[in-house]
């Protein structure tokens, strides 16, 4: 029961982990169609901030966490300012190719800033583990379910109860229309990037909190699995993303634990493969028609 | 010099002044022009391979030259399913992956029931040389094959879900790669040790007789009936659909024969390199191939095989700066996009019959210029007149 349990609570703490970066994607998706590729190096980047900070200035965990989140915030306004901006208008596979090289850009100058070796993060609290009566929790899988639950309520207040998620979801049906009800299309997309890549940053410190390590190409494989987390989700839609990282998570801690790890990428995958040939657009996608 | 060779073999889509006054252009018949290009590559394969003999390139340079023959295949062959087809796959390395070991798997086994050794391959006996290309024949079919399995189910989504897909499929054929092994229960692919032993066949001669030909079978195709039907679906799908066009039927074999010419290269690469490990044929190879025929131009094969030739050769001279290669690769990605998105050639194609043509038709782009200027003068001129 007690292995059960803990196992459970992995399923739920990589789950999460993967819902929080898949909430960024699905963000940025939804207001400009744009598959963001550097997502996943801006997690790299919050975990390299956080050992920086920790490890190599000595400071507090907690200034440690607020400097992550707002690294990537900014990191990720700067992206979209640099490198989408001045292609809004182009073809979309000039603005997805445009992504990938600055996904690119970004792994190979951390590898080139901070080596290529994985650096170690030291731990956020002495805590590691908390008693729920007789049955001992792991404390970083707690409190990365306890984020990731409050995250995602106060980014469904932020874009239904909002103004700027009122616009937000204007510039997402219509961008035209929208910027004819004078609805500042630029800033919109920018505060859209700020928001996912904060999400970015508590995903950075809750997977440097879970995994200890930051090394360059961690976005890669991160960011490829919770990206497939919001496209099983249904790419655009909020709930659809943290129940596809979710369903991630727990199918990787269910092939983990059936001692067949080195197949849960394949698994994952597969996964994906199976969710999009029966319903394309995802488990909550909305099925889009075409006009001609 | 493999410039040279490709300059010969692009494929002219747009069919350039077969307007009325066609009837009285003089034209390169048919049968010449491909003599011409036919003679051309031979031409350039024998120097090639003489300066190799003689000794005028080193031993290290050819091995080099031979990358970079492989990668002009794969970028060519990518183009088709990314400049032609106009959709965006991201597991080109994945059929590369599955054409490398299929054709290194067959031919080891085939040497080894045929008693040819890994010198005989080298010095390239008759056998050895049979052998061979029936493995890269092999090793193009596992990879069609591949293209078909993932072709189907991919083909159905479009853009995005349609990239996504095959990055999928190309994980999945990389992590099966890594560990069909202790499902088999015989060795196969040796998972993460690597596959080791595989005999150099890859030579000059091969990989660019390779490369002329599926760039000559590309052109063909592209040019007929089958190329265009492909075009139809890059430009308007509906339209084409609407027109007659078994969309489903064509985006599928384009898909194919890219897979095809894929798993071509990828034997070729085998061949080239020795040793082959799953690692290898990761997302970043997917996106290096990409980033040639983005570079170049999307549909253009000229400008895929001069990008792939330029970025194979640079990281070897710029060894020294190793470091920050990649990070000039991404800034260069970027900086095309932003200025430059339909690539650096756009869909511009060279064609040396075309050139023939202008020279018989005393045809240069000077004199229409002039033409146009003297037009537009009398032009100007009647105005006036109209005026007063």
């Amino acid at each position: 029961m007690d292995i059960f349990l803990s196992q459970v609570l992995n399923g739920l703490q990589l789950g999460s982990i993967y819902a929080l970066v898949a909430l960024g994607y699905t963000m940025v998706y939804g207001i400009i169609l744009l598959l963001n590729f550097a997502h996943g190096d801006i997690i790299m980047v919050g975990a390299y901030v956080s050992w920086l900070v920790m490890a190599q200035l000595g400071l507090n965990p907690i200034i440690a966490i607020l400097l992550s989140v707002v690294a990537c915030t900014l990191v990720g306004v700067l992206i979209d300012k640099v490198a989408y901006a001045p292609l809004r208008n182009a073809p979309r596979l000039s603005i997805l190719i445009t992504a990938i090289g600055v996904s690119y850009f970004l792994e190979n100058g951390a590898q080139l800033v901070f080596g290529a070796d994985p650096k170690v993060v030291p731990a956020f609290t002495d805590v590691s583990t908390i008693k729920l009566g007789d049955i001992a929790l792991s404390f970083p899988a707690v409190v990365t379910v306890l984020v990731t639950v409050v995250a995602t309520i106060a980014l469904t207040l932020l874009v239904q109860k909002s103004k700027l998620g009122k616009a937000m979801r204007a510039v997402s049906e219509d961008m035209g229309a929208a910027r004819l009800m004078g609805i500042n299309v630029n800033s919109t997309i920018s505060f859209t990037f700020a928001v996912g890549s904060a999400l970015a940053g508590i995903g950075a410190v809750l997977y440097a909190m879970a995994y200890t390590q930051a090394s360059p190409t961690m976005g890669m494989m991160l960011g490829t699995k919770a990206f497939v987390a919001a496209v099983l989700g249904g790419i655009g839609s909020i709930p659809g993303a943290v129940v596809g990282g979710l369903i991630v998570g727990f199918a990787e801690m269910i092939v983990t634990w059936l001692g067949l790890s080195v197949w849960k990428d394949a698994v994952v995958f597969l996964l994906l493969i199976i969710v999009l040939i029966v319903k394309p657009t995802g488990i909550f996608g909305k099925t889009m028609s075409e006009k001609v | 010099m493999e410039e040279e060779l490709m300059n010969k073999k692009r494929p002219i889509i747009s069919t350039g002044g077969r307007g009325p006054a066609a009837g009285e252009k003089k034209r390169l018949p048919m049968a010449a022009r491909y003599a011409i290009n036919a003679v051309l590559v031979l031409v350039v394969l024998v120097i090639g391979e003489l300066m190799i003999d003689g000794g005028a390139i080193t031993r290290y340079q050819s091995t080099v030259l031979e990358q970079v023959g492989v990668y002009i295949i794969l970028a060519v062959s990518l183009n088709i399913a990314t400049g032609y087809l106009g959709q965006l796959p991201l597991g080109h390395a994945g059929f590369m992956s599955v054409g490398a070991y299929g054709c290194a798997i067959f031919v080891m086994r085939m040497g080894d029931l045929l008693g040819v050794g890994m010198r005989d391959f080298t010095t390239g006996t008759p056998l050895s040389i049979l052998i061979v290309i029936a493995g890269l024949v092999f090793g193009g079919l596992c990879a069609a094959i591949a293209g078909v399995i993932i072709g189907i189910p991919a083909l159905r989504l479009k853009g995005d879900y349609l990239a996504i897909i095959t990055l999928a499929f190309a994980e999945i054929i990389r992590v099966v790669m890594l560990n069909i092994d202790s499902v088999l229960g015989f060795t196969l692919t040796r998972g993460a040790k690597g596959l080791t032993g595989i005999p150099g066949y890859s030579s000059f001669l091969l990989v660019f007789g390779c490369v002329a030909l599926v760039c000559f079978l590309i052109h063909t195709m592209m040019k007929s009936r089958h190329g265009r039907a492909i075009l139809a679906i890059r430009d308007n799908e509906i339209a084409a659909e609407a027109s007659g066009v078994n969309t489903t039927y064509y985006k599928t074999l384009a898909f194919v024969v890219s897979a095809f010419f894929a798993g071509v290269a990828g034997g070729l690469y085998a061949g080239c390199i020795g040793v082959l490990q799953p690692a290898y044929f990761g997302f970043m190879k997917s996106i290096e191939i990409l980033v040639m025929v983005v570079l170049g131009g999307m549909g253009s094969m000229l400008g895929s095989a001069l990008s792939a030739t330029v970025l194979t050769i640079l990281p070897e001279a710029l060894r020294a700066f190793s470091e920050y290669r990649m990070i000039v690769y991404a800034v260069v990605l970027i900086l095309v996009m932003i200025f430059r998105p339909q690539g650096l050639l756009g869909s511009y194609d060279f064609s040396l019959s075309r050139i023939i043509e202008r020279v018989m038709n005393r045809d240069f782009p000077w004199k229409k210029k002039a033409e146009s200027a003297a037009k537009e003068a009398a032009g100007e001129g009647v105005s006036a007149d109209a005026e007063r």
